[in-house]
């Protein structure tokens, strides 16, 4: 009998020079942030701007080289990439089992409802002074803040995602009668899998913009710091400087989980 | 009446869903290693027949039991194979067999591999239902319900979302396997073709609510010839019942 394979993906148009594909596709990606900096740099040099309040990209690049070059542009960025690291992983445990738990129990479901549907619109920031206030101006204040900017987000999608799973695969587990911890296991987890993962890649970039904040009101070190600081010093190249490594440190954060998503989802 | 050989015995089972009767006084025999059709229009209930076999709903009125037994709530000793093959996307074909087997089950691995190669599969225990055809994936959908030596199969229009070819290797597949394994099966259809081609018996259901309008015995034959004649006479018969044939009115031919 004759068997074949059918191909996963729709097999994609053969181009005559895929490495000129590659390449062209490479300069599309990297266009507009060049023509933003080559404009940039014309704008300032043309004194459209006021160069103490806009300084040019070579400026910001100059000190980058001298923070990095001094060791403190690791040492800032490092030690927000730790705390967020911290409090996302506590968030990612807590958020799971409770919406693993609501997920599944309609009475935690409605026993929990309420309280959550008051805190969530809560934004994290506002939770600055209290935070502040409980555990003072040290490191548990600003995890507790990042904790609670990674919590909803992957509380909310596991829950539903739980909700989502498709009713014929529970039915298939009442036709092969499949007992309560397989069907959670082999059934509801994976099928809430995809949905997790969004869940779990919003609150990282939620907790990265949550230690920006905590860090812009008190602490000494991190890239909330640099900003803050920057402003006091009224040095723009230090501001900008650190707004660019924000953005660059959340999108590589965000790269990294989409691929271990496509990792961990190796069925699709 | 129900002798020692019967496996399934549905009697006076009606069914409604609030105001809405879906089926109406159904009684059926079928004797151990049958094949029986069930052919019916879209809505005549045919499905919900099915899944009141296969204890997935219950029936307002009337009894179900399979071996003696009332059918109560769904059992692994009853296979139910869906129009969708429902394998789960995220395991290979080999836990999805597994899937159906009891954890006190300790040769599964052997399970697996019989049953693979049963439907012609053995090869493909580590692929994902991604990677199957439409046809392949139902075949492991058969190898899975068969995995628990059921003792009667449940079949809702397995082919329906197959391809014409493809529905009639797969028809052929179906009648090798009933007749190596011996296995009750009850294979519900709206195409007039497979039920003939498949059952001993064809179950003509009439539309809402359903009710048994009429039970065609097949000549084995039929099981054999797609396109012989008395496939072609009984397909008549069959096709009476549903539809009235235009008159081809020969009298102005010269």
């Amino acid at each position: 009998m004759e068997v074949t394979f059918k191909k996963n993906k729709v097999a994609k148009k053969r181009s005559a020079f895929p490495v000129a594909k590659a390449i062209g596709s490479a300069f599309l990606y990297i266009a507009l942030p060049i023509v933003i900096l080559i404009v940039w740099e014309i704008v300032c040099h043309a004194g459209v701007v006021q160069v103490y309040n806009m300084p040019a990209p070579e400026i910001i690049l100059k000190d980058a080289w001298e923070k990095i070059t001094a060791g403190v542009l690791w040492k800032h960025i490092s030690i927000s990439f730790l705390r967020v690291l911290e409090g996302f992983l506590i968030a990612l445990v807590a958020a799971l089992v409770l919406g693993i738990l609501i997920g599944l129990s309609k009475t935690i479901e409605r026993i929990t409802e309420l309280t959550l549907q008051i805190l969530k619109p809560i934004p994290p920031i506002a939770w600055i002074p209290l935070a502040i206030l409980w555990f003072g101006i040290g490191e548990s204040s600003k995890l507790y803040i990042i904790f609670y900017g990674a919590f909803f987000p992957i509380l909310l999608n596991t829950v539903d995602g739980i909700h989502n799973i498709d009713k014929k695969y529970l039915e298939l587990g009442r036709v092969y009668e499949v007992d309560r911890l397989k069907l959670i296991r082999k059934v509801v987890l994976p099928g809430a899998l995809p949905q997790i993962l969004t869940g779990i890649r919003v609150g990282l970039g939620n907790a990265w913009v949550c230690v920006v904040a905590a860090e812009m009101i008190a602490a000494t070190k991190g890239v909330g710091y640099m900003l803050s600081n920057g402003r006091s010093m009224s040095r723009a190249d230090d501001v900008i400087l650190a707004m660019l490594l924000i953005g660059i440190v959340g999108k590589i954060m965000d790269d990294v989980l989409k691929l271990i998503s496509g990792k961990i989802m190796k069925w699709s | 009446m129900a002798d020692k050989n019967t496996v399934l015995s549905i009697k006076n089972v009606s069914k409604r869903f609030d105001e809405l009767q879906v089926l109406d006084d159904i009684s059926l025999d079928v004797r151990e290693g049958g094949l029986v059709s069930v052919i019916g229009g879209s809505g005549c209930g045919k499905s919900t027949l099915l899944r009141l076999i296969g204890g997935l709903d219950s029936p307002s009125e009337g009894t179900i039991t399979i071996n003696g037994k009332e059918v109560k709530a769904p059992s692994r000793k009853v296979g139910f194979v869906f129009q969708d093959h429902r394998l789960l996307p995220w395991l290979t074909v080999s836990d999805n067999i597994k899937f159906a087997l009891d954890k006190t089950v300790d040769n599964q691995d052997e399970i697996v591999d019989k049953n693979l190669k049963l439907v012609g599969l053995e090869g493909f225990k580590n692929s994902y239902p991604s990677q199957l055809s439409g046809g392949m994936a139902q075949r492991v959908a058969i190898a899975r319900a068969l995995a628990n030596e059921p003792d009667i199969l449940l079949l809702d229009e397995p082919f329906g979302a197959l391809d014409a070819m493809t529905r009639i290797t797969m028809q052929d597949e179906l009648l090798k396997i009933w007749e190596e394994k011996k296995v009750t099966m009850i294979l519900i259809t709206h195409d007039i073709d497979e039920s003939i081609y498949l059952g001993e018996q064809v179950v003509i259901l009439s539309d809402r609510p359903g009710k048994i309008k009429k039970i065609v015995p097949i000549s084995k034959i039929c099981h054999y010839e797609r396109n012989g004649s008395e496939f072609a006479r009984t397909k008549k018969i069959i096709y009476k019942e549903f539809f009235k044939e235009r008159e081809f009115d020969v009298g102005y031919v010269i």
